[in-house]
């Protein structure tokens, strides 16, 4: 098995098919929305390829170490950060192709008009652990 | 308590269960509840059967299940009807269950679960630990895998092969938590060595055993990965080496070779240097050319071409790695270090560079990112002056 993690971003990736902003949408399609990330997580559970699902407020802060003594410096966020998380999903799965199967379903959640969103997902293998036998 | 010798009663016990007409989930999950009662309880009380007090409490938790079914009555009939205790014990039990869990029709990872809580008896909590996944994932990992074998005979002759990859899986995941793995691996393959008698079997015990050996001189105190030709080799674990080293001359006694027997043959070589300089490498290319035969593996491919660099100098090595797919994972470590050997600081840093960008995991790309970095510093020297 391989974990994998579904990466999902309010900024910086490729623009989604069905590109309309949430809050556009009608209560109802927001509903479905929700519902079908739940069934999809839900689903994996049972079969066994679930690791964790989190979701990440937008407003981030940049921090840095300023020198001994001193508070650390921050600053942002960034209205120009090009690239900005929205969550992920860590899946563990049997092959690589599994993972873009799973990543090809999470995409498909309905959005505007009931339709597939076709969001970009980005999938991202993790580090594993050394093999014992290498030679 | 020795919790080892508890946890090895787990597969006879299981096999009674079913025996006496329970349905393999149901019996599993029963002695699961009796490992844990005897954890409790045994410190105070210690049985003097361990395997009959075992079996007693895991069929009273199976009828305490049954009778909490709604399908109770049906059950409780079928169950009756069931031969009494202690008949049909012609098959060894512990085996059958190795059999069942790695049964053909499970995937590797369901296969791996299964056999750590129905052979090994560990709980699900300890098996998701070691996985690094949530004990829920798991658990339905197993239950998915029990249903998977649930049509499956118990008294079916199985197949060697696939317990062995199973086993083999578990030794080389090689995670680490509380639940030690590989030893755990080397466990339950000591048990099937004990219980049937297969040269590969013999092979397989013997390849873990050389390896695990090895473990205390792998990894440095600070985590950092240690090569073989670097390891403190008083390190090594001489009375596993010895065992491994005996166990795999009986296998190749029968003159049935495999490729479990060739691995541990490659590892007996290198346990029987006293230093990495003396390690016979004519004779490692000779068993890696077995193991090409009798694999075709591009992985022992490349593992043959750093032998082949070692016995025959870096250029024979570069020749060998030639005619292998670039593609092929850590080829462009060997190919740095074959390059190291023959003297091109340049392309080495670069290819282990490269290398360390596609590493698998952590432990070795720092390895990698060290070698790329000595090298360019050197190189800046040489420069300098």
């Amino acid at each position: 098995m391989a974990k994998y993690l579904l990466l999902k971003h309010y900024r910086g990736a490729p623009a989604p098919v069905n590109d309309v902003p949430m809050d556009q949408w009608t209560p109802e399609e927001i509903s479905a929305h929700v519902q079908y990330m739940q069934d999809f997580a839900a689903r994996l559970e049972g079969t066994g390829e679930f690791v964790d699902s989190q979701a990440l407020s937008p407003e981030g802060t940049f921090v840095r170490y300023d020198g001994e003594g001193k508070p650390p410096v921050t600053d942002g966020p960034f209205a120009e950060t090009k690239d900005l998380i929205a969550g992920w999903m860590v899946i563990d799965v049997e092959t690589y192709e599994r993972a873009l199967e799973l990543a090809g379903e999470l995409s498909a959640a309905p959005g505007a008009g009931g339709k597939a969103i076709h969001e970009w997902l980005e999938v991202r293998p993790f580090m594993g652990e050394p093999e014992t036998i290498t030679e | 308590m020795d919790e080892a010798l508890l946890r090895s009663l787990t597969p006879a016990v299981i096999g009674t269960l079913v025996r006496r007409g329970a349905d393999f989930a149901a019996a599993e999950d029963a002695v699961q509840e009796a490992l844990v009662e005897a954890v409790r309880v045994w410190p105070d009380e210690p049985p003097r059967d361990t395997k009959g007090w075992l079996t007693t409490v895991a069929w009273r938790k199976f009828l305490d299940a049954v009778r909490a079914d709604t399908s109770r009555r049906q059950r409780e009939e079928r169950v009756d009807a069931e031969p009494a205790p202690g008949q049909g014990e012609a098959v060894d039990d512990t085996l059958q269950m190795y059999f069942l869990c790695a049964h053909p029709s499970l995937t590797p990872a369901s296969a791996v679960a299964l056999t750590l809580r129905a052979v090994g008896g560990l709980t699900t909590r300890q098996i998701a630990q070691a996985h690094l996944v949530p004990e829920a994932t798991m658990a339905q990992r197993i239950s998915r895998a029990k249903r998977t074998v649930s049509s499956v005979r118990f008294d079916q002759p199985g197949d060697v092969a696939t317990v062995l990859r199973v086993l083999y899986l578990i030794f080389n995941e090689g995670y680490s938590g509380d639940v030690d793995l590989a030893a755990e691996a080397v466990r339950l393959t000591r048990q099937l060595a004990g219980r049937i008698d297969h040269e590969e079997v013999a092979g397989l015990l013997a390849l873990m055993l050389l390896h695990h050996a090895r473990r205390p001189a792998r990894t440095a105190p600070d985590g950092r990965l240690v090569p073989l030709a670097e390891q403190d080799r008083s390190l090594w674990n001489t009375r596993l080496i010895a065992e491994g080293v005996d166990v795999l001359q009986a296998a190749l006694g029968r003159d049935r070779l495999g490729e479990f027997q060739a691995q541990a043959a490659v590892a007996a070589l290198h346990a029987d240097a006293p230093t990495a300089d003396e390690t016979d490498w004519v004779q490692i290319v000779g068993w890696y050319d077995e193991l090409v035969r009798l694999t075709d593996s591009p992985v022992v491919r490349l593992n043959r071409a750093v032998a082949v660099g070692e016995a025959d100098g870096p250029r024979a090595g570069l020749t060998a790695l030639g005619e292998l797919d670039p593609a092929l994972p850590r080829h462009a470590a060997v190919a740095a270090y074959l390059h190291e050997r023959d003297g091109d600081a340049v392309t080495a840093a670069r290819l282990y560079a490269e290398a360390a960008r596609s590493a698998p995991n952590l432990p070795e790309r720092d390895h990698l990112t060290r070698r790329a970095a000595r090298l360019n510093a050197q190189l800046r020297e040489t420069d300098d002056s």
